[in-house]
């Protein structure tokens, strides 16, 4: 810190001269703090929790009781559930076009957007910048601006309720998003880099997947995960865009939701097959998600 | 950054070259072959819609005539999608200022406990997950059973923690008994008591299982001088049904709790409550009246609040919107935080500010701008959510609960009104024009670096 640097040697000093009393009271306050947080922590993952369990009970006991009888009967637990869930086809085959629906609208947004990415950032062509914000300014358009019109659009070219209308539609509002934050980031490639690459003879091409790519991974990581988690856990695109062929788990599993009260073997369960990837992503690579997430606070 | 931008100070900018310049001098039709894919996606899948919901907006519900603005007089006529804006405005004001102010105070008070990646892990965690997911878990949070859904288990734990609650909901008089029903769930005696009486209030009804754990088995009534005694006590033996009516038996339990109002022309003069073996002793200022069980003895037990009842429901979706969302504004703030510059809060202490005035005149002020992006994308966010409320509100409730988004599904998707749906598109489309005016002006400084 600046303040003890330029100061007196004796800066450390700030805290231990405190008299008892604010002393105690930060005691106390910490305390207080502690309490707090724990409860916030508490209120945040009773609800989570409370469905885990429930989707390890069986169907006679969620009819009986709440969730939190297993505390008391921990004999209650059984994955029985999961086990007539994972050999209903309805469900398996709706959390592979999950797959299907994810993987490519993942992978077409950042091969795509780093294309025009790095077109926006380092090849010069007239409007450049304005091209660039015109890109940006999409951002913020709501999805649902484009339902109505791209159902018709896709019916007319016969792939309504096609993964690849899906795929399409996600990859079209992923990319204002990617294009922003991976130009934001080839520009702040060094020059110098390109330009040795450049004397040593490579092309355009070349050098945007030998030097600019490798370059990325950190941005194309944030944006990747960010897509992969946006689009996997989409229901409202999927559930007009698709049909019972193609649905991915979410729109499956809401099918489920109007006979709430005596599905919930179902519908917990099935929540929680749909949560476990998001979950897997999020927790191995938190640091990228964060990133992409600061990054597209705008979105 | 290359050594050039740097020289190219920001004043001089406009005559300064530009620094990204393409170091292989790209021929245009590379460039445009790098653009392609991406301009024609957006072309055909964001732009072109918006023209479309525009000009559709403008037409009727068939598409082949003009309609003018009969679709956007309707935004302000319908029911539903007057409901809708109205919940619309509650969300944007509601939702995205608690979620910002929760995650400033989890921001601020984090960096003071050694487990605050933990906490934050916690908090972030429901960012990853379906708003489908989330609604499930909410849905079965709100479920109105205290039995089954946890907030009105927790709801109806500190209500009955507060105000009493009836042990005997189904008890009731039996076969010929000395009570008879007095109105309003309340039981009353046939005749009057004198000074000196034992009487006897048989009551029949309540499930073994749940007797008061209390209960004694119950004692018949012994004169105490110029006193009234009493047992009230549920006169059934459980299995063989014998013993004898109205008459206090061996395993029969009393009512532990039960409250006896004496009533004389109409007023309360004097009250007892039974023991454990269902005993209760008035004075003799009781002499000539009823003996009346009020009707709290039998109120049926409190079962919590309808969360997805029409009132409750927007207010109970937001919570669970909350719930998703406070995460994302901590984790904004807390990188806002640790960008601080820290000798602004020592020094403030050092000056003698207490922990409440540095956070209120130092935190708070230099935060502004973090506050302000997580407020706005929040707002952004907000007016587009769907999910939550079409999981979560059940169908009896759902049109309480409408927003513009879901109204936009009803109306393009299961109610065949593609023009009022598109001016509904285009109405959220306007909402976030001023945002998208924000961003370009923001980064076209930056760009034109």
């Amino acid at each position: 810190m600046s303040l003890t640097k330029a100061g007196a040697p004796a800066a450390p000093a700030v805290r231990t001269g405190q008299p008892l009393g604010s002393r105690l009271s930060q005691w106390v306050s910490g305390g207080l703090v502690r309490v707090f947080l724990i409860v916030v922590g508490l209120f945040w993952l009773v609800p989570t929790v409370g469905l885990l369990l429930a989707s390890l009970r069986s169907p006679r006991d969620v009819a009986a009781d709440g969730w939190w009888t297993v505390f008391t009967e921990p004999s209650q637990l059984t994955v029985g559930a999961y086990e007539t869930l994972l050999k209903n086809d309805d469900i398996t085959g709706s959390l592979l076009n999950t797959v299907y629906i994810t993987v490519p609208a993942t992978v077409l947004v950042v091969v795509i957007g780093s294309l025009a990415g790095y077109a926006f950032a380092w090849m010069e062509f007239p409007g450049r910048d304005w091209w660039f914000l015109a890109v940006v300014g999409l951002l913020v358009v709501p999805v649902q601006v484009a339902l109505i019109p791209i159902a018709e659009l896709f019916g007319n070219l016969g792939i309504f309720g096609s993964l690849t209308g899906v795929v399409l539609f996600h990859v079209g509002f992923g990319l204002p998003f990617a294009v922003f934050l991976l130009r934001n980031f080839f520009a702040e490639i060094p020059r110098e880099l390109l330009e040795a690459a450049r004397l040593d003879g490579a092309g355009e091409l070349r050098l945007f997947v030998r030097v600019v790519m490798p370059l990325a991974g950190p941005a194309i990581a944030a944006l990747g995960i960010f897509q992969f988690l946006w689009v996997w856990n989409d229901m409202l695109v999927a559930l007009i865009f698709t049909d019972s062929g193609s649905q991915p788990i979410t729109v499956a599993l809401q099918t489920q939701v109007r006979q709430f009260g005596n599905n919930i073997d179902v519908l917990a369960p099935g929540a929680f097959i749909s949560m476990v990837v998001p979950l897997v992503v999020f927790f191995a690579f938190q640091r990228q998600f964060v990133s992409g997430v600061m990054a597209g606070a705008v979105k | 950054m290359a050594s050039d931008t740097a020289a190219g100070a920001p004043k001089s900018a406009p005559a300064a070259p530009k620094s990204r310049r393409s170091v292989t001098g790209t021929r245009r039709t590379v460039a445009a072959l790098f653009l392609l894919p991406a301009l024609l996606l957006l072309g055909a899948l964001v732009v072109y819609p918006i023209g479309y919901s525009v000009i559709r907006s403008f037409y009727d519900q068939s598409g082949d005539g003009f309609a003018g603005v009969d679709n956007y007089r309707a935004l302000f006529t319908d029911d539903g999608i007057r409901t809708a804006l109205r919940n619309n405005v509650v969300w944007v004001v509601f939702a995205p200022t608690v979620a910002t102010a929760l995650g400033l105070i989890f921001a601020v008070l984090t960096e003071r406990v050694r487990w605050g990646t933990a906490f934050k892990l916690v908090v972030f965690m429901p960012m990853a997950i379906s708003m489908l997911a989330a609604g499930i878990i909410f849905r079965l949070v709100y479920d109105q059973d205290p039995d089954k859904g946890v907030a009105n288990a927790v709801w109806v734990g500190v209500h009955d923690t507060f105000a009493q609650s009836s042990a005997f909901p189904k008890a009731h008089p039996g076969r010929e008994s000395p009570l008879e029903p007095a109105g309003g769930g309340a039981f009353i005696t046939r005749g009057t008591v004198s000074a000196g009486d034992t009487v006897t209030l048989p009551l029949v009804g309540v499930a073994p299982d749940v007797m008061p754990d209390d209960a004694e088995p119950a004692a018949a009534p012994k004169p105490e001088g110029d006193r009234i005694t009493g047992t009230a006590w549920q006169d059934f033996t459980r299995g063989k049904g014998v013993g004898t009516l109205n008459e206090v038996d061996a395993s029969e339990l009393g009512y532990p709790g039960m409250r006896i109002e004496a009533v004389k022309d109409g007023a309360v003069v004097e009250t007892a409550t039974a023991g454990g073996d269902g005993t209760f002793s008035l004075s003799s200022k009781a002499d000539g009246a009823h003996l009346r069980l009020p009707a709290s003895n039998f109120a049926a037990p409190y079962n919590g609040l309808d969360w997805l009842g029409p009132s409750l429901v927007t207010p109970a979706v937001i919570g669970s919107y909350i719930w998703m969302w406070a995460g994302f504004a901590m984790v904004l703030i807390a990188a806002g935080l640790a960008g601080m510059p820290r000798e602004l809060l020592e020094a403030a202490r050092v000056d003698g500010a207490n922990e409440w005035q540095v956070f209120r005149r130092v935190t708070v002020p230099l935060l502004a701008p973090v506050l302000a992006v997580v407020t706005v994308t929040l707002m952004i966010n907000v007016l587009k959510v769907f999910d939550l409320v079409f999981i979560i509100a059940p169908g009896s409730s759902q049109d309480d609960a409408n927003v513009l988004a879901l109204e936009l599904y009803r109306k393009g998707f299961s109610e065949d009104q593609p023009g009022i749906a598109s001016a509904i598109a285009v109405l959220l489309l306007l909402l976030v024009i001023p945002v998208m005016w924000f961003n370009v002006r923001r980064l076209r400084r930056e760009v034109r670096r």
